[in-house]
């Protein structure tokens, strides 16, 4: 049973790191906290999906130029649906055996995605220090619970 | 359809990818502009354009069929395909017109509520929204999907935070937003890294040819199943997933208010439907129980609690925020119900259901826009102060109900038929009951409104005081939708009913 769980170490680690972010998010009052708590839970997808990438024994996919300047051209043409033109291009490497290019794509997306989220939450964190001189989730409940009350005696 | 003859060609060719460009990239132009004013003329001329294009692209649909346009050119399953037919085509017009709508509105309303070198910023932010929420109910791409997605998403946590201005805790809500919006949208990623383990593909309809040949659907694709649902469940407010609306729909800007709770949820509905029905085959076995047990249970249990809460809030915002979610419960039902009449009758929920939340939006930002009203129990004698803007209230506040001749009652009455069709009479005592407790909490504020009288200020009692022509409009336009729907005027109602048909026709195959 073991042996598994170490020939998969991958997805182990993916899903502790996703449980544990998912653990600060919901345990964690101080909002900062969760924002980290955020960030691993998404980075345990980023690992997720470039295991998928991996082929065993493939290659960086990167095509290497043999002496053919058309050669390049290949993975654009076989995407492009030209699966004539690229049958041509193809005959010479179907010996080479190459990772799965696209989740890398994929995640460089999300990555950017994250960053984006982690901004607009912490410039939010910001302004919600200002406002409210804490960041402490259960300080800033007590304090709104308070603002509705007042607000219903006006 | 003569109509369609009017649309330029280039535009019917071009429309799917225009939609979206346009206001990505004008969302971007926007947000440098100069002049507010310039700013508001742009966003506005924008959503027009976008509005138009998806008019001409849905009667294309009626009159042609569903159509399929390469970005780029790169054919599918390589590129990224725009899926334009029955089902996308009517959200699409919905999501643009409510743009329009909300953007008549916003030149009062933002005037009011953000500060003047924050507009255009605020413009370019909504049109960004915007743009997400057109390209997720366009794209036929997965992937694509939880881009877009994170597009609208990430925008709209920056609008909802601008409501800080007329109440700090706008502040909060955006950040409780933030977080069960990314770890939905997180949810949605991790089931399509399952989905792309087992197909190898991202395009959707590739995808679901590649599942349907899997015998009864595989295990990996069953947990990315259970994934995709749980992420869209967060974006749409499924009941016990809520938590994040009451707080958004009620603290954020009004304009912000209005267009979210008209579109934001309905597109991560619309993505449901697409995912339950077309990427998966409904004949798999944990399709059919999650579709049967897990939507339904969800969907008459948020109806019934989420119409509770909304009885006992002392703001009139929260109270129809929860209503908002139980009306996601009704949609539910309908889909649960999984027949094309069900399917059908939660489609028109949803479209009418934009129009009447709308409506009400719209007019409880006219209200606090003129005498800073949000709680129940400052609607005392808003009938006499601001009778125009009351009415509005009042019509789209039956139409929720249910009341005949309004939308409410005809998405009602498909609901219930359909329900009584597959024998679920237990789902129709539950509307009934649900339609009872909007009775009360609708009817508590047109009570306080009707019959209570005025406040008096230093001694007179408050003038009639009605909200500025550039609200009223937009908000009687809603109005005379929700009952031309209701009335069948100019034949309104049966294009709406048509269209949910024709919706649901498409996606339990009996071809549409």
């Amino acid at each position: 049973m073991f042996s598994i769980l170490f020939e998969q170490y991958n997805y182990a680690v993916v899903i502790i790191l996703m449980m544990t972010g998912l653990y600060v998010v919901f345990a964690s009052q101080n909002l900062i906290k969760k924002l980290v708590g955020l960030s691993i839970f998404q980075t345990s997808v980023f690992l997720l999906y470039i295991t998928i990438g991996k082929v065993e024994g493939g290659q960086p996919p990167i095509v290497e130029a043999h002496g053919d300047d058309h050669a390049s051209l290949e993975p654009v043409l076989v995407a492009a649906g030209n699966a004539k033109d690229a049958a041509g291009y193809a005959a010479g490497h179907s010996d080479v055996l190459y990772s799965n290019p696209l989740p890398h794509v994929l995640i460089l997306t999300a990555i950017v995605v994250g960053v984006a989220t982690l901004a607009i939450g912490l410039s939010l964190v910001v302004r919600i220090r200002e406002v409210y001189g804490t960041i402490e989730e259960g300080d800033i409940n007590a304090l709104d619970y308070s603002y509705n009350l007042e607000g219903i005696e006006e | 359809m003569d109509i369609l003859s009017l649309f330029p060609a280039w535009l019917l060719e071009q429309g799917p990818a225009f939609v979206i460009v346009l206001p990505l990239l004008m969302g971007a132009i926007v947000a440098i502009l100069p002049s507010r004013t310039l700013a508001w003329w742009a966003a506005l001329i924008v959503t027009l354009l976008c509005s138009v294009t998806a008019f001409g692209l849905l009667l294309q649909v009626y009159s042609e069929g569903a159509s399929l346009y390469t970005m780029g050119g790169w054919d599918p399953p390589h590129g990224i395909s725009l899926v334009v037919d029955a089902l996308s085509a009517p959200v699409l017009l919905l999501i643009a017109a409510m743009a329009v709508v909300t953007m008549v509105y916003a030149m009062p309303a933002t005037i009011a509520e953000i500060e003047p070198k924050k507009r255009a910023p605020f413009y370019a932010a909504f049109l960004l929204c915007f743009a997400g929420l057109m390209g997720m109910v366009i794209t036929g791409d997965a992937f694509n999907v939880f881009v877009f997605l994170e597009v609208s998403s990430i925008s709209t946590y920056a609008i909802v935070a601008m409501g800080a201005a007329r109440d700090r805790r706008a502040l909060a809500a955006a950040y409780n937003y933030l977080i069960m919006g990314s770890i939905g949208a997180t949810f949605f990623v991790i089931g399509l890294g399952f989905l792309f383990m087992e197909t190898g593909t991202l395009n959707m309809a590739d995808m679901s040819r590649i599942l349907a040949d899997l015998d009864g659907g595989s295990r990996v694709a069953m947990v990315g199943f259970g994934f995709i649902v749980v992420g869209l469940g967060l974006k749409m407010a499924m009941f016990p997933l809520h938590t994040w609306l009451p707080g958004a729909y009620a603290y954020s800007p009004t304009m912000v208010s209005v267009f979210l709770a008209s579109t934001a949820t309905k597109a991560a509905l619309y993505l449901l439907l697409r995912f339950t029905f077309t990427v998966f085959d409904p004949s798999f076995n944990y399709d059919i129980v999650v579709v049967k047990y897990v939507l339904v249970g969800v969907g008459v249990v948020g109806m019934i609690f989420a119409s509770l809460q909304a009885i006992f809030q002392t703001d009139a915002r929260r109270t129809l925020a929860y209503s908002s979610v139980a009306q996601v419960g009704y949609m539910l039902l309908g889909v649960g119900i999984a027949t094309a009449a069900g399917i059908a009758a939660g489609y028109l929920h949803l479209l009418n259901h934009a129009i009447i939340k709308g409506g009400l939006f719209l007019a409880m930002g006219a209200f606090w826009y003129r005498f800073g009203i949000t709680r129940v129990t400052d609607f005392n004698g808003l009938s006499k102060t601001m009778p125009w803007t009351m009415g509005a209230f009042m019509i789209s506040g039956l139409s929720l109900i249910g009341v005949p001749f309004t939308a409410g009652f005809v998405s009602k009455v498909n609901l219930t038929i359909a329900a009584a069709d597959k024998g679920w009479w237990w789902a129709v005592a539950v509307i009934v009951v649900t339609s009872v407790l909007a009775i009360i909490y609708i009817g508590r504020i047109l009570l306080a409104a009707y019959f209570g009288s005025p406040p008096e200020i230093d001694g007179e009692m408050a003038k009639r005081n009605e909200a500025p022509l550039m609200m009223l409009i937009p908000m009687w336009i809603l109005v005379f939708l929700s009952i031309s729907i209701g009335s069948n005027l100019f034949g309104l109602g049966d294009n709406f009913v048509m269209a949910s048909e024709r919706a649901a026709n498409l996606l339990v195959g009996i071809g549409g």
